[in-house]
Order: structure tokens, then sequence, then C-alpha cells
């Protein structure tokens, strides 16, 4: 009895032994080769470029234009923007620089007045708008015609000066009725200055002047 | 005398090299957050995009199906010749198709976000603007409307 006892003993005592014999330690020598491997597998499946640009809603086609009720825009409402095969620019029937673009158009779309003799300033509609009160809203509308020899960079060079001149006037009017930048307005606030300068751009069918 | 002899046997200690999958799995982290998933190979010429300060993010990339315009590259310059095309996902496709692609990318997507379905114009800046009015006339038959004219920030001019 007391042999097997003492025989148990041992082979529990080799257990214990076994048990807290050290682990082998696994080599991590080739973890740097995987990791490294997944790194080139990125590398090699992933591109940088971001998804950004210029946001535009097209009109929807129409089949056959319904001629009954012509709409019909003052002219002094429009303001033109003319680009040729050249890539030069005539606004409001004059030449311009596309670097004078911007503040012409700021210009068009702040001035406002119903004056029938006034010929350079697009008339207004007295709105009100929720947040802000009983304000005039221009009916100014902004109207780019290109060729189809102008080139896409100037196209998208002159279609970021409106969308700047539109945004330059958004944060004033931003600044001047809730005190701050445009961006950091709230959900409501930016619907308001939305609705105080709507984005009316509209884009003519290309003329085929300067050929392909 | 014997303490300055040098021991001729002695090798220089190894680097440890424990620290080098922890370097490697940073760079990889960085690469797996900042970059995208290549959607399509390339059959034209990568486009230069133009540059632009007013620039919107495009929000769900789910949602946006992307149409290159550029000249085709180099080896497929004897098929399609030197002027710009157009990419539709793995293909050089006439504007014609424009329509069949939108047609089948909105079917790809959920019913409830097809009307959510952006097209993303990846076009050369140097490419002429017929070819763009083309496509614009095609999608707007197709009814898809929400167009984004990918672009690269420029630092504001003033």
């Amino acid at each position: 009895m007391a042999q097997l006892q003492k025989s148990c003993a041992i082979i529990f005592k080799k257990h214990t032994i076994m048990a807290r014999r050290p682990f082998p330690e696994i080599n991590s020598a080739s973890m740097a080769d995987i990791a490294f491997m997944l790194l080139i597998f990125f590398l090699v499946a992933t591109t940088m470029d971001s998804d950004k640009g210029i946001f535009r809603v097209l009109p929807p086609y129409i089949d056959k234009p319904i001629q009954d009720e012509p709409i019909k825009v003052l002219d002094k409402n429009l303001f033109v923007v003319l680009i040729n095969k050249d890539d030069r620019l005539m606004v409001e029937k004059k030449p311009m620089h596309p670097d004078d673009l911007r503040k012409a158009c700021k210009d068009f779309l702040t001035n406002m007045n119903n004056d029938e003799a006034d010929k350079i300033y697009p008339e207004y509609n007295v709105e009100t708008i929720e947040g802000i009160g009983n304000v005039k809203v221009t009916k100014g509308i902004v109207s780019i015609q290109n060729d189809r020899g102008t080139s896409y960079d100037k196209y998208i060079e002159i279609q970021n000066e409106i969308v700047a001149a539109y945004n330059e006037v958004k944060d004033e009017y931003s600044k001047q009725y809730f005190r701050k930048p445009f961006k950091d307005l709230n959900e409501d606030q930016q619907k308001a200055i939305k609705a105080l300068i709507p984005q009316r751009i509209s884009e003519a069918e290309p003329k085929n002047i300067g050929g392909k | 005398m014997a303490k300055f002899r040098k021991d001729g046997k002695k090798v220089a200690p190894g680097i440890s090299t424990a620290s080098l999958p922890d370097i490697v799995f940073m760079l990889l982290f960085f690469f797996m957050v900042t970059t995208t998933m290549r959607e399509s190979t390339l059959l034209v010429k990568k486009p230069k995009l133009p540059k632009a300060t007013e620039l919107t993010k495009l929000e769900k990339k789910s949602l946006v199906s992307s149409i290159y315009v550029s000249t085709p590259s180099i080896d497929l310059q004897a098929v399609f010749g030197t002027q710009p095309v157009v990419q539709l996902n793995e293909s050089i496709e006439d504007i014609s198709k424009i329509a069949r692609f939108v047609q089948l990318e909105r079917e790809a997507r959920n019913p409830n976000d097809r009307d959510f379905l952006t097209m993303n114009l990846k076009v050369d800046s140097k490419t002429k603007m017929g070819i763009i009015s083309d496509i614009k006339m095609e999608l707007r038959k197709a009814n898809a409307l929400k167009l984004n004219y990918s672009a690269l920030p420029k630092a504001n001019k003033r």
C-alpha cells in the first residue's frame, strides 16, 4: 500500500514538473515576412486618391421640349458666361480674365433691385425664411455655355470659380445673420442660408463653332 | 599584457529584429487606413485630374460609379486611336453604351439606394468638352442625374 502511494506520488510529481516546464517560445522571425507580404498586397491592391470633386445635379432629359409657354428670363436676371474653343471667357458680353470672374459673379449675386431702369443687376423676390425673416432673395441665374472645343480644365476652373462665388456669398450671409461661418452652422441654419441664396447654375447645350 | 590581447574571435552582437514586425505592421495599418481598393484596371492613361478649390467629398463609396475619359493607353492606341475614349468598368466602350452601363450599375445596388447613385467623372484635364457634353446628354437620357466632376484639391489663391 505504501509502495503504491509512493509510486503515485512520483507520477503526480512528474506531472507537476511537466506542467511547470517553461513553454517553448514560438519563433517570431517569420512574423516580419508575413507582415511584409500583407503590406505589399495592400500597396498593390489599393490606390491613394480620394474621391473629391465638384458635385452637380443634371437637369432631367426632356424628349421634346414643350414650347407652349417658353420660360422667359429677363436679360438682367441672367449672368451669362461664355467659354469659346480657345478657352477665352466672355462674361455679360465683355471679355474677362478668369481671375476676375469670382468677384464679378459675387457682385451679381449680392446686388439686386426691382428698378425697371436698371439693366445690370437682377430682380428679387421678398420671401419669408424660417430663422431669418423677410428677406430679399435674388432671382439671378448664372448661365454657363461652352463650346465643344473648350478644354475640360478650363471648364472645371470656371465651374469652380462660380461655386466659389456662391460659397463666399453664403459665408457672408451666414456671418451677417448668424455670426458664424457657413460650415459651423447647424442644419436648419444652413438650410435657411441655402434658401436665401439658391444655387442656380444653368448650362446650355454647347455650341459647335470651333469643331471637335 | 594578456589583458590587452585582442580576442580575435569576438563577433559583433547581432541587431535584434524583434521590433521589425511591429514596424512593418505599423506601415501596413497606415496604408490600410489611407488607401482605397482599386476598382478596375485602367485601359486608358491615368487621367490627370483638373484642380479645384471648392470640392465636396463623395460620402458613400458604394453608391459611386466611375466613368473614365482619357486617351487609350499606349499599347491600345493601335486599336482605339489617340483621341480620348470612355472606359466603363473593365472595357473601353462607345458613348452610346452609357445608358446600359447606368442600368447595370443601378441593378447592382440595393433598390432603396438606386436613386442616390452618383456618377463620378474622372476626366483628363486636356480632354475637349465635346465628349463630356455627349456623356452628360447620355446620362440625362439614362436619368442618372447626380454627377461628380472628380478633381484634385488646389491651394486657395488668396
